[in-house]
């Protein structure tokens, strides 16, 4: 059994430099070499990914002079899928005077993260958040504003202060658009080459460092190299691990998986976010999820039938027999819980037999008290498009009948293991965005993705990965290195078409997601876990064998390039039930069963638990390396929402 | 606390030249206001007021048949001196006529080259049946119901104007030519009039609030307004325009 | 007691490919289903026969990546008011229809394959100015600049705008119009977009023609089936700058 994981070397260097917390960015921006402006129209830069991310980065470093070429599997880098995200970003304006400050949002992050966050990157971030607002109003990023004319701001997830800066329920699309526009401008300009409905397949490593791609170009078929002196990874995250997501279909982890298969180190990939407010599922056909903006729970009440099996309509339950069980459990932060929390509240109370709706898996989040106390218009006024929104998907009208949510996999906070220079255990592989695991530790707050995927593209990738190519070009590529990753490339895609078999690439990815839900979602057991890990690589072996891909290698084929993502997820989902079993504590979105406190609530184990598990590929199974966190400025405690 | 980045010198240039990308294109038209389908369309608002500005005064002339010949050939007499002593005979009249068919020429000038445009534009049909989700019907009656009216204007120079299919010959007054080419007896004539004046109607309560939103001046809450003006306007000129054939059919012009 | 349908399906091998209809028949559909979602069973069949599954651009599936869209029984979207064809359920159709489903239609916008359609022309328009050009760092604070709450408003009505191309689709004229109005009259209510206001029309309206995309009549239709709904002011508000800058 692949349960077999070996100890490595423990990480001890991450860059980061030392003194005060405060001095670190600046310090680290004074040490960085600079290039020769002469040169840098020498150096190339490869960027793959358009999302916040990867389309600030690309634009950033295009704009700085670079030679840059951007990818992404889309028919236009404006539609990654950073586009859907609703709620709105943070950063530490404190424009309300209300006691916000760097240090805050420093410290929210920290915490909100279960202390499984690195506090030096954490700091930056919080520093960095204020350009990243002044960077996008001056694009023209149209944030909602007051009567005065000046930002309005809302607070979201787990905070006390308002520093939610948004655009409706559109923020992610208005900064995306933001960015693309930047980078659009670079494409016209000369010093980005756009290269869209391209996918990359893996990467070229040659003297130990980073050196290319290679990229399948998804209308032609045709099987590319593109060489460069460093290879920026912003592919996003791996939530359609569990098929069934928040995330846009095409959500993928090849990237980062065959990076990590060249030697790049894969940190916390068991750190999953689930998200409590998404429509439930309808039916087997079903093929994604779609989330319901957080702030509905600022005026919805959630609930279930007091007795298990209650099927009747709502307006036959009398009052007494439905049970509010966030406000019952948590009074002080009552529906407001963190994510995380209200998430495994509304499994458990289906788990008693209590859910609604289809299989049972959905509770009620109800608007009456809403509508009764503000009434109708005050209620559509703030929330009438997500209503909308609701009922075009499930045919049912909130406005008269509560709606029904159940919790979905939403984000993933582990991803590539990456220095304080957001370089990888690969010289010359930069990983930014929701690809790297960076900033959020266990669990991430609401808001805080598209904070770190603009920080990361505009202000900290174009300052760190200069100090890298300052000692570029690096010269020569060895053929040898490009054509063996080439060739295989080709062999999987062929092995892909040849097979012939009897079930489709996504049938089983259904059954790959429903197993890594039961086994490796919202509650993990050992048990559970081990029961992963014994039917992945059965299910994995069968699907090389037995999957039916039809079409040709040398045409837009939707069903081949489904098909290799999936073959990369069952890699991916075997490394993520290894890591969710070794560690043994429950932290943020991570909630082992077995370290939980009288109440239920998750139980951290600091004593043991207190590091990054960063994961090395080996041919005999994955080896671990720890990276120890010190908390010197935020006292680690455990988290409390009673 | 600051977290700005230290950039060099040369960076990349800022402003792509206007236009740097239109040049990597395909088919790479002239530019310019009049190559654009926007200047083009700029274009026909303008003649296509200039018409319509016509078009009223033509109408109030015509309304004069109502007062008798004199009056009416008083009114086409005052056209025709306008501008006198200072100016010769129907100088004035000859300037009009020139700005009228240039605006014209111009007019449909636009229209033939958008129509292109739009046709190369849009080279397959759909399958299924359109449906139109705008209740929109401009597109046909503005283009068909153009060539219609211009077919229409042709005849009704030979006819009004130069009398050369009119029965009251070359040689006649204008009343005599209204009088004489509306005459029962020549109903289909009276038909045509009829159907063109009609086109012109539609032509106009689409083209009169079109123009303004090619020339930018719609928007926002001036749509139903705008729309509303621009369908007074058409019935206000079509009954104006029929009146005068009717009238004569009926004997009350006569 | 799910519904069957029959679907006529456009199916194109490739650009050179000249394309026919297709005729298939689907059962069991779900009301509760997408119409991608229905398109999904149709595929899983069709790659277990060794067919070809019919090609169609799809990602976020709620709406707003702007990557979906077919033209569904002749409208673009589907009939469906202010909806994406992600977002279009079955339960909008009636069991036993017959459902005619085409690419959108527009020679600037070249069938690729199948439904799926190459909209690199609306990046052009972009590249052509749509943007404001700020090197990253250079900003100035975000709150030097107070914008009025109507103008962020409005600003943010027409940047709503999903680059889908239902607008192209649905004009007559195979105009985008409406896309480029959107992103002009974005940048034009807002002060940040002033100082390159002039060139920024200028230069995305004669790209747009260089594209070969037709000349808007106002036919309304683009606004009609536009799943943000744009509205036909800013086609106004481009006619206006664009003029305004040409003098
Ligand atoms: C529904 C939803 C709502 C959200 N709301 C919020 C919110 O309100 N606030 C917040 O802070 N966060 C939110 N998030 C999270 C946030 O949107 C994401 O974490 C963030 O946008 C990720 O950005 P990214 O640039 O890292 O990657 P993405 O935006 O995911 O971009 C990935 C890019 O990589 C490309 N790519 C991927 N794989 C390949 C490959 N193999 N080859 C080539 N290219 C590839 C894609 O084409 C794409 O361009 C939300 C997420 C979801 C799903
Ligand atoms: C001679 C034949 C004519 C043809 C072929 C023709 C054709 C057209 C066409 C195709 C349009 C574009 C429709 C649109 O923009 O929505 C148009 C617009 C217009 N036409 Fe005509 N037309 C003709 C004559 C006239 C006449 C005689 C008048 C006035 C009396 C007129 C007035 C207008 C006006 C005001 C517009 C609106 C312009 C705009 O939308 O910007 N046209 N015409
Ligand atoms: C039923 C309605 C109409 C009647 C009775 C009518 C009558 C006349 C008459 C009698 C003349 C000759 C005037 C003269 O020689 O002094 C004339 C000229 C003219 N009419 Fe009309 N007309 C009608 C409708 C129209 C319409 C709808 C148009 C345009 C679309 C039009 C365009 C013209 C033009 C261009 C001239 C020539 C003007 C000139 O030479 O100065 N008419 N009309
Ligand atoms: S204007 Fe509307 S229809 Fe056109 S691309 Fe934008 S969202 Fe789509
Ligand atoms: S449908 Fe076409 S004609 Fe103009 S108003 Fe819309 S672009
Ligand atoms: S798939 Fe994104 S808008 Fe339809």
């Amino acid at each position: 059994m692949t349960t077999k994981y070996t100890e490595g070397e423990p990480i001890r260097d991450t860059k980061a430099p030392e003194g005060p917390i405060e001095d670190r960015w600046e310090k680290r921006k004074f040490g960085a070499k600079l290039v020769n402006p002469a040169n840098k129209r020498k150096l190339n830069v490869i960027v793959i990914g358009t999302g916040l991310a990867g389309g600030s980065a690309a634009a950033t470093l295009g704009e700085l002079g670079y030679n840059v070429k951007s990818f992404c599997y889309q028919d236009s880098p404006r539609r990654a899928h950073s586009i859907a995200a609703q709620g709105g970003i943070n950063a530490a304006k404190n424009y309300r005077g209300d006691g916000d400050s760097t240090y805050r949002l420093f410290y929210d992050t920290v915490k909100g993260g279960d202390f499984r966050a690195r506090e030096s990157n954490v700091y930056r971030l919080a520093q960095v958040s204020v350009n990243i607002i002044d960077q996008a109003v001056a694009q023209g990023v149209p944030f909602a504003r007051e009567y005065g004319g000046l930002l309005d701001t809302r607070s979201f997830g787990g905070a006390q202060v308002s520093r939610t800066f948004y655009a409706r329920g559109q923020t992610g699309q208005q900064l995306l658009l933001g960015a693309y526009q930047a980078l659009e401008r670079q494409i016209a300009a000369g010093t980005v080459e756009m290269h869209t409905r391209h996918e990359m397949l893996d990467l070229i490593v040659s003297d130990g460092r980073a050196r290319g791609v290679i990229v399948r170009d998804m209308v032609t078929g045709e099987i590319e190299r593109h060489i460069a002196d460093a290879v920026v990874l912003a592919s996003g995250g791996y939530g359609n691990v569990f098929f069934l997501s928040t995330n846009a279909k095409g959500c993928n982890t090849t990237a980062i998986w065959r990076a990590h298969r060249r030697g790049a180190m894969f940190a916390n990939p068991c750190y999953t976010q689930i998200h409590p407010t998404c429509i439930p599922v309808s039916g087997d056909y079903q093929s994604k999820l779609t989330l319901m903006s957080e702030s509905l729970r600022n005026d919805g009440r959630v609930w279930v039938p007091v007795k298990a099996g209650d099927d009747r309509p709502v307006s036959q339950i009398p009052e007494d027999e439905r049970d509010y069980y966030l406000e019952r459990i948590y009074p002080a932060f009552g529906n407001l819980v963190p994510r995380d929390i209200a998430s495994r509240a509304a499994k458990n109370v289906c788990d008693e037999g209590r859910g609604v709706g289809p299989g049972g898996l959905g509770v009620y989040l109800d608007f009456a008290d809403a509508i009764r106390r503000l009434g109708r218009d005050a209620v559509e006024k703030k929330y009438g498009n997500l209503f909308e929104m609701y009922e075009r998907i499930t045919g049912e009208d909130p406005y008269t009948q509560p709606m029904r949510i159940y919790p979905a996999v939403h984000y993933t906070m582990g991803g590539l293991w990456v220095d304080y220079d957001l370089q990888s255990t690969i010289p010359g592989l930069f990983v930014i965005g929701e690809a790297n695991f960076s900033d959020h530790g266990a669990n991430r707050l609401g808001a805080s993705a598209l904070m770190q995927g603009l920080a990361d593209g505009y202000f900290v990738l174009p300052t760190t990965i200069g100090d890298y190519l300052a000692d570029g070009p690096y010269g020569e590529v060895d053929e040898e290195a490009v054509a063996e990753a080439e060739i295989a490339v080709r062999e999987k895609i062929n092995k892909l078409l040849s097979n012939n078999g009897d079930r489709t690439a996504d049938s089983y990815h259904r059954e790959l997601g429903k197993l890594m839900w039961d086994y490796c979602g919202m509650e993990r057991t050992e048990e559970s876990l081990r029961k992963a890990l014994e039917r992945i690589p059965e299910l994995r072996e069968e699907f090389w064998k037995n999957v039916k891909v039809s079409g040709e290698a040398d045409e837009l084929n939707q069903a081949l390039e489904r098909a290799g993502r999936v073959g990369d997820f069952f890699d991916l989902a075997e490394l993520m039930c290894i890591d969710a079993l070794h560690r043994t504590e429950s932290c943020g979105g991570h909630f082992r069963a077995e370290s939980q406190d009288a109440d239920g609530e998750a139980l951290r184990d600091d004593e043991n638990f207190a590091y990054v598990a960063a994961w090395e590929y080996g041919e005999q199974g994955p080896v671990l390396h720890k990276e120890d966190l010190d908390y010197e400025y935020v006292k680690m405690s455990q988290r409390s929402y009673k | 606390m600051t977290a700005t980045i230290e950039r060099g010198s040369a960076t990349a240039r800022v402003n792509p030249p206007a236009g740097a990308a239109a040049k990597t294109t395909k088919s790479g038209r002239p530019g310019g206001l009049l190559g654009s389908s926007n200047g083009k369309k700029a274009v026909m608002a303008v003649t296509g007021a200039i018409l319509v500005l016509f078009l009223i005064v033509h109408m109030a002339g015509n309304l004069k048949s109502f007062f008798g010949a004199e009056s009416f050939n008083a009114y086409a007499e005052f056209l025709r001196t306008t501008g006198e002593p200072i100016l010769p005979r129907r100088v004035v009249l000859t300037v009009l006529e020139v700005v009228l068919v240039a605006a014209v020429g111009l007019h449909m000038w636009s229209a033939v080259s958008l129509a292109r445009r739009a046709r190369k534009a849009r080279p397959v049909k759909y399958a299924a049946k359109r449906k139109s989700q705008a209740g929109g019907y401009a597109v046909h009656t503005m283009r068909y119901g153009g060539v219609i009216i211009a077919l229409f204007v042709i005849w009704h120079l030979l006819d009004m104007t130069f009398g050369a299919v009119n029965p009251a010959g070359r040689d006649s007054t204008p009343y005599e030519r209204l009088v004489q080419g509306f005459d029962p007896s020549r109903w289909w004539v009276t038909v045509f009039y009829v159907v063109a004046v009609i086109m012109v109607g539609l032509h106009l309560r689409h083209g009169l609030w079109s123009a303004f939103q090619t020339l930018g001046l719609a928007g926002g809450r001036s749509y139903r307004p705008l729309k509303g003006i621009a369908a007074a306007i058409s019935v206000v000129l079509v009954l104006g325009f029929l009146t005068v054939p009717v009238a004569v059919m009926v004997g009350a012009i006569k | 007691m799910g519904m069957n349908l029959t679907l006529k399906v456009w199916r194109q091998k490739g650009p050179e490919d000249t394309g026919r209809m297709v005729t298939y028949r689907v059962e069991d559909v779900s009301p509760d289903m997408s119409f991608l979602e229905m398109l999904d069973v149709l595929n899983e069949r069709l790659i277990l026969e060794g067919d070809d599954p019919v090609a169609f651009d799809h990602d976020c599936r709620e709406g707003i990546c702007g990557m979906c869209g077919m033209v569904i029984n002749g409208v673009a979207h589907g009939e469906q008011v202010a909806t994406t064809t992600c977002q279009l359920h079955m339960r909008h159709f009636e069991d036993n229809a017959v459902i005619t489903i085409e690419p959108w239609r527009a020679a600037p916008f070249p069938v690729v394959k199948d439904l799926v359609v190459d909209r690199s022309a609306f990046d052009r328009i972009i590249q052509a100015g749509g943007f404001v050009s700020v090197p990253a760092g250079s900003a100035p604070d975000a709150h030097s600049v107070p914008v009025k709450k109507v103008d962020a408003d409005a600003a943010f009505d027409a940047a709503t705008c999903i680059g889908c191309g239902a607008c192209v689709a649905a004009c007559p004229n195979g105009s985008a119009s409406l896309f480029t109005a959107a992103k002009i009259t974005h940048l034009s209510l807002l002060p940040q977009g002033q100082p390159e206001r002039d060139s920024r029309a200028k230069a995305m309206v004669e790209q747009m023609d260089a594209e070969g995309f037709g000349g808007c009549t106002n036919t309304g239709e683009c606004t009609a089936v536009c799943p943000k709904g744009i509205p036909l002011d800013t086609i106004a508000q481009m006619n206006r700058d664009y003029l305004k800058a040409s003098k």
